[in-house]
């Protein structure tokens, strides 16, 4: 079966965001980009189901500017076969993915697609529901194990109270939660094979859907800051600012 | 404008987030809510209590037993007809089936409002909180998760909400519940505790979580909590987890002990009233929105401060 993996450019983990002093959005200029750290689970779970024998291809997709070619070489890089880029220069909501990568599912008839559970800039946690909602398939969102049996997959959920297990006929959506498993890192070697794989560009257009943004952002500010308050010496002083809040006996 | 709630429940019992999210749709107009699940007279006769609710819809059937979202978002749309807005909680149920019914309605999601500013317009966080962003939604229906830490619980008593049974399409017939492992716990819930006390990967393991953590948490009546890193340590569960992709919380207290202080656990609990933290290296980033800091071994202060209180 094949694997559709959809994967987004986002800001790298560990840099602290930085919001435009006029308020327009975050600064991304000249700051450290990364796949989607949910997405590279996801790349590597579809890995792995190669390597079980249970995937036949994986196929990386990404929507986005450009460089978004540098997160598919990454998924190359990892073990995907292929990638479509579908090029954007403006931002597509969740909406506008999903209904892209839903022309994509029905293009290639995917038996499976993971992709993360939300991307780490917009916090939105929507494209893989949306999906599984436009091709009417069942979803396994926020997964921390995933079993093929048969004709059904397994999919174990981090939920708010611990974990479910679901079953859900194929094909399926899966979302990636960060547990699922640890991410590869690309091999030297892998990296230089990558560049020869199949990088196919396509547009919105290419696949009659319309991401006309349906929200309009406003403004972006900072949260209120917290300051640093003040170190307690010992713990009996920190026993004394407790006793002040009335919580200790 | 007339909302339509999709409301929570464990146990017989309407969950916290569920009253935060009535909240928010308040703001928006007349609230009607949606019990759905088997056996759910006893939840839909608590919901329409609630005060401020007007009409209740329950889909009692053994197909919307476990929350699944592929039976419950054509439940909702089949109601939405009637409906300006759909409001759900941003809880791991809310964020499941919330986007499916968006995506049904063909309507771009506004997640885990934090405010109202109008019919239209709500404030959301963006980056791991670090961005709050005002957006304006074109979308002739609203689709909105809402975060329970920036509403205010409505009440449990007052309302005297009608009671209307739907029948709903039942099971779609994609997917099944197979089984939880659900926490069990005498402690009180993470994102309702008062007073929390979290621990992060200096804990080391498992055990010096019962011994350390957990007598402090006890003594103080609190929620216990970790950081990503002691989670996937493997030293507590999933659902221990606060952070941009864990729980968001906002306690009276945070304790927070041998966490670093990473963005992506900050946004997790940054709204706490008052943040303690207990470290040994007095750089780290905890301190800088701690209220107070403690800059010590975590192995000796914590059990003098649970000793001595």
């Amino acid at each position: 079966m094949k694997i559709l993996v959809p994967v987004k450019r986002v800001i790298d983990y560990n840099v602290k965001p930085r919001v435009k002093m006029d308020g327009t959005g975050v600064d991304l200029a000249n700051v450290k980009m990364s796949m989607n750290p949910f997405d590279e689970i996801a790349v590597e779970e579809a890995i792995r189901l190669k390597e079980k024998g249970v995937a036949t291809e994986i196929i990386a997709v990404s929507i986005g500017e450009q460089k978004a070619q540098e997160t598919l070489r990454t998924a190359l890089a990892m073990g995907a076969d292929r990638a479509i880029l579908v090029v954007s220069e403006t931002e597509v909501e969740p909406l506008g993915v999903a209904k892209i990568l839903a022309k994509i599912v029905a293009e290639e008839g995917p038996g499976m697609v993971i992709l993360g559970k939300q991307a780490i800039d917009d916090d939105s946690n929507q494209v893989g529901q949306m999906l599984a909602a436009l091709t009417g398939r069942p979803q396994g969102t926020f997964a921390s194990k995933i079993e093929i049996d048969g004709d059904s997959i397994k999919v174990t959920r981090e939920v708010d109270g611990g974990l479910e297990t679901v079953s859900l006929k194929s094909p399926a959506i899966v979302t990636t939660d960060l547990r699922l498993n640890e991410p590869r890192y690309a091999s030297l070697p892998n990296i230089m094979k990558a560049k020869s794989k199949p990088l196919a560009q396509k547009t919105p257009a290419d696949y009659g859907v319309d991401v006309t943004p349906r929200l309009k952002t406003l403004k972006v500010a900072e949260p209120p800051k917290r300051s640093a308050g003040v170190k307690v010496a010992d713990v009996d002083e920190l026993v004394a600012k407790l006793k002040a809040m009335g919580v200790a006996a | 404008m007339k909302t339509l709630v999709w409301v929570e429940h464990e146990g017989g019992n309407v969950k916290d987030s569920t009253l935060s999210a009535i909240t928010a749709a308040a703001k928006l107009g007349e609230v009607h809510l949606l019990v759905a699940g088997q056996d759910v007279g006893g939840v839909a006769a608590a919901a329409a209590k609630i005060a401020g609710v007007g009409k209740v819809h329950v889909a009692d059937a053994a197909a919307y037993a476990n929350a699944l979202p592929e039976n419950v978002a054509p439940l909702v749309v089949e109601l939405m007809g009637h409906y300006d807005a759909f409001v759900a909680p941003a809880t791991a149920n809310g964020k499941n089936i919330a986007p499916r019914v968006a995506a049904l309605l063909d309507v771009m999601q506004i997640s885990e409002i934090l405010s109202v500013e109008s019919a239209d317009t709500f404030t959301r966080p963006t980056y791991a909180g670090n961005a709050i962003a005002t957006v304006q939604s074109s979308d002739a229906k609203k689709v909105i998760t809402v975060r329970g830490t920036a509403f205010a619980k409505a009440e449990r008593e007052g309302g005297s909400g009608s009671i209307e049974a739907v029948s709903g399409a039942g099971d779609a017939g994609l997917s099944s519940f197979v089984g939880a492992e659900i926490s069990k716990s005498e402690r009180p819930e993470l994102t309702s505790a008062k007073i929390i006390v979290s621990g992060g990967r200096a804990l080391q393991n498992s055990e010096n979580f019962h011994t350390i953590i957990e007598p402090l948490a006890d003594k103080l009546g609190a929620a216990v909590g970790a950081s990503r890193a002691a989670v996937d340590a493997g030293y507590v569960p999933n659902d221990y987890q606060v952070g941009q992709t864990g729980k968001i919380v906002a306690p009276e207290i945070y304790v927070a002990v041998g966490i670093s202080g990473a963005i992506q656990h900050l946004a997790g609990m940054k709204d706490s009233k008052t943040i303690i933290a207990i470290n040994k290296d007095e750089e780290a980033p905890i301190f800088q929105v701690a209220d107070y800091g403690l800059v010590a071994d975590l192995f000796k202060a914590v059990p003098e401060l649970t000793g001595k209180l």
